[in-house]
């Protein structure tokens, strides 16, 4: 008896527009990072301080909409957030070869402090972003709400995931960046700034993740808090790996992931408890295992966190 | 130079607390006083020093043999989480309890590293994403261990009102914390100083510490003499487990009061894992540095703790701490550089 209950709550969920509306939101704040550490982690160097720039980015944004009343003023000022821990990270690792992971791991601690300081100090009021419902594709049943009736930064996704797509593949930047994460030495003999392509590939990531912090305030919370975006980015990067380092693997990560979270959320809603450590755990069990299995056919790029100084392998 | 930069860090911090009307010299006299100068202090210092040393003595292991551990945190968490399963549910004969729990904490950390281990060398998945990854599952786990008595949750009449917390170590099964000279801290102090005389001395003197440092420095000449990548490497990476999760026994069974009064709570690691690999890397991977390096970050670590009293918002610590670790990055990094460019230049005007 108990078990058809679970079942039919189960058919509630998947059969109602809030759980995919929330997957949705989830699933873009994911997407924001995942596509600039994508970026950054094709050009071999493993950032962990996505998280540091999504918080950065939603205070920015939060401070944005503070003084100027508006939006869009907000998500700029999210990417400059996101944009000036990049440029710590950057100039860090890959100008100054100070390790990645300790500047990184820095930055996300750092930010935490800083950001709960200053909310604690200026305390910036944001407002929800407006929503814009674009036309017949919003009537579409389950999935129209979530894909078209969103907050308007929403959309800027849908812009940001193609143009990445072609920066990466498409342009001599984007060829260059990959051969400076596959094999720096042979990308620096042929005359690539290898450590320059890195850095301008985290202010990629820290564009996007800045652009991806604010939108999360936008579209969600409306306040700032210093626990928002509450590891968030550790899934974003998850999401790159989970991918095998591909733009629609890890889109695909973003969808799974966002979904399982929204999923538990909708349940938890009916009064059904899952499992909550498992659904946790999920995105990085369900990371690993991908990796153990398609392992030898999907590999990372060739010089993954491997710091680049010339002359020394 | 490094006082230079770690200068022009407090200046930032001191901005930024001026900034938002603060008041700046009383929050650097509360860092001196909580870390070193009032009573009791130094030794609270060394109490967190000791993890942070432990944890470090592992990063460097594992990573002379040229394996970047960053899962840490995790690996800690397991080994406090098996040493409390091991003194509530199997429990040792009396004196020997301490002793079997560090070894169950330090097997536990071994645990969790070999599982990274496990699918670096069976599967080939980088260490650096499973161990990152796997910190993230180890959280969860233990969180879900706490809610379940015969796991780690405390029976409902040592819990108090209190959810997903372990049973209090009983008197007699801590660590001894001797007081001297007016400070207590736990003997596990010396145990880690010891440790890392240990950890140098195999390292630099022993067949062992040689192949590891070969199978670092370039894997194929060492897989042509005879080392086995495989096991050298795993044997590492559960090594460098081991300590993390020592650190998280030792954390758990003489920590006091900063670490959940010997109890085992969410959240217990309280980033000693994270902070004591970054100890391993600002001591650039050598054990006797690392000593140093722990200290140093024990000391903002307690010294943060007296900031809240000045009145100044006491987030401001993170930041400090933050802005010093990058500061202390920076020295090395402008010397090293330097050094490359005058060598450099000494070999084109040779030619």
């Amino acid at each position: 008896m108990l078990l058809i209950d679970f079942f039919s709550a189960v058919g509630d969920v998947l059969s109602s527009e809030s759980t995919y509306i929330n997957g949705a939101l989830f699933a873009a704040l994911l997407a924001f990072a995942a596509t600039g550490e994508w970026v950054a982690e094709r050009s071999g160097t493993l950032n962990i301080s996505v998280e540091g720039m999504l918080l950065s980015g939603a205070f920015a944004g939060a401070l944005g909409y503070h003084l100027a009343e508006s939006v869009a003023v907000g998500l700029m000022l999210g990417g400059v957030g996101g944009l000036i821990i990049a440029v710590v990270q950057a100039e860090m690792s890959h100008r100054l070869t100070a390790d990645q992971f300790v500047v990184g791991l820095t930055l996300n601690i750092l930010v935490v402090g800083l950001t709960g300081f200053l909310d604690r100090e200026i305390d910036p009021r944001a407002d929800y972003a407006s929503e814009v419902e674009i036309p017949i594709l919003v009537d579409i049943p389950l999935f129209g709400q979530a894909l078209f009736g969103e907050p308007w930064p929403f959309y800027l996704l849908y812009g940001l995931v193609p143009l990445s797509w072609w920066l990466v593949y498409r342009t001599r930047w984007g060829l260059e960046l990959r051969a400076a994460g596959e094999n720096p030495q042979s990308a620096d003999v042929s005359g690539i700034d290898v450590n320059r392509r890195r850095r301008q590939s985290i202010y990629y990531a820290g564009l996007t993740s800045g652009l991806g912090g604010a939108y999360f305030l936008f579209a969600r919370l409306a306040t700032f808090d210093d626990s928002v975006i509450g590891g968030q980015g550790f899934i974003a990067i998850a999401a790159v790996i989970f991918g095998g380092w591909t733009l629609w693997g890890t889109m695909g990560g973003c969808v799974l992931f966002a979904g399982a979270l929204s999923f538990q959320l909708s349940l938890q809603g009916l009064g059904y408890e899952l499992n909550t450590e498992l659904l946790q755990a999920l995105p990085y069990l369900v990371t690993i295992g991908a990796m153990a299995i398609f392992a030898r056919r999907v590999r990372p790029p060739a010089a993954l966190a491997q710091p680049f100084i010339r002359g020394l392998k | 130079m490094y006082a230079l930069s770690v200068v022009v860090a407090l200046a930032i911090s001191s901005v930024i607390v001026e900034a938002t009307g603060g008041d700046w010299w009383p929050v650097l006299k509360a860092l001196v006083d909580g870390s070193i100068k009032a009573p009791g202090r130094w030794g609270e210092t060394l109490g967190i020093a000791a993890p942070l040393l432990l944890v470090a003595l592992g990063t460097v292991i594992s990573a002379k043999a040229g394996l970047i551990n960053i899962g840490q945190e995790g690996q800690l968490l397991m080994g406090a989480a098996f040493a409390v399963f091991f003194s509530f549910r199997i429990g040792g004969p009396g004196p020997l309890n301490v002793v079997l729990l560090l070894l169950f904490g330090a097997l536990g950390g071994a645990v969790w590293a070999s599982a990274a281990g496990l699918l670096r060398y069976w599967r080939g998945v980088p260490e650096v994403l499973s161990t990152l990854l796997l910190v993230f599952v180890a959280v969860q786990a233990v969180g879900y261990g706490l809610k379940w008595q015969w796991l780690l949750l405390a029976d409902e009449a040592s819990r108090g009102n209190r959810n997903l917390v372990s049973e209090q170590l009983t008197k007699d099964n801590r660590i001894p914390r001797p007081d001297i000279f007016g400070n207590e801290f736990p003997i596990t102090v010396y145990v880690a100083l010891a440790l890392a005389l240990a950890v140098a001395y195999v390292l630099a003197r022993t067949v062992w510490g040689f192949r590891l440092r070969m199978l670092g420095h370039n894997p194929r000449a060492a897989q042509r003499s005879g080392v086995s990548s495989t096991t050298y490497g795993a044997t590492a990476l559960a090594i460098g487990g081991a300590f993390a999760g020592l650190a998280g026994a030792a954390m758990f069974a003489g920590g006091g009061f900063s670490f959940g009064n010997y109890r085992l709570v969410p959240g217990f690691s309280d980033f000693i894992g994270w902070t004591g690999l970054l100890v391993a890397l600002m001591a650039r991977e050598r054990a006797l540095p690392a000593v140093v390096a722990a200290f140093v970050f024990a000391m903002l670590r307690t010294g943060a703790g007296f900031v809240n009293s000045t009145g100044v918002e006491s987030r401001i610590t993170d930041v400090v701490q933050g802005l010093l670790v990058l500061a202390l990055l920076v020295p090395p990094a402008v010397v090293f550089l330097r050094d490359r460019r005058r060598a450099r230049a000494a070999a084109t005007e040779r030619v």
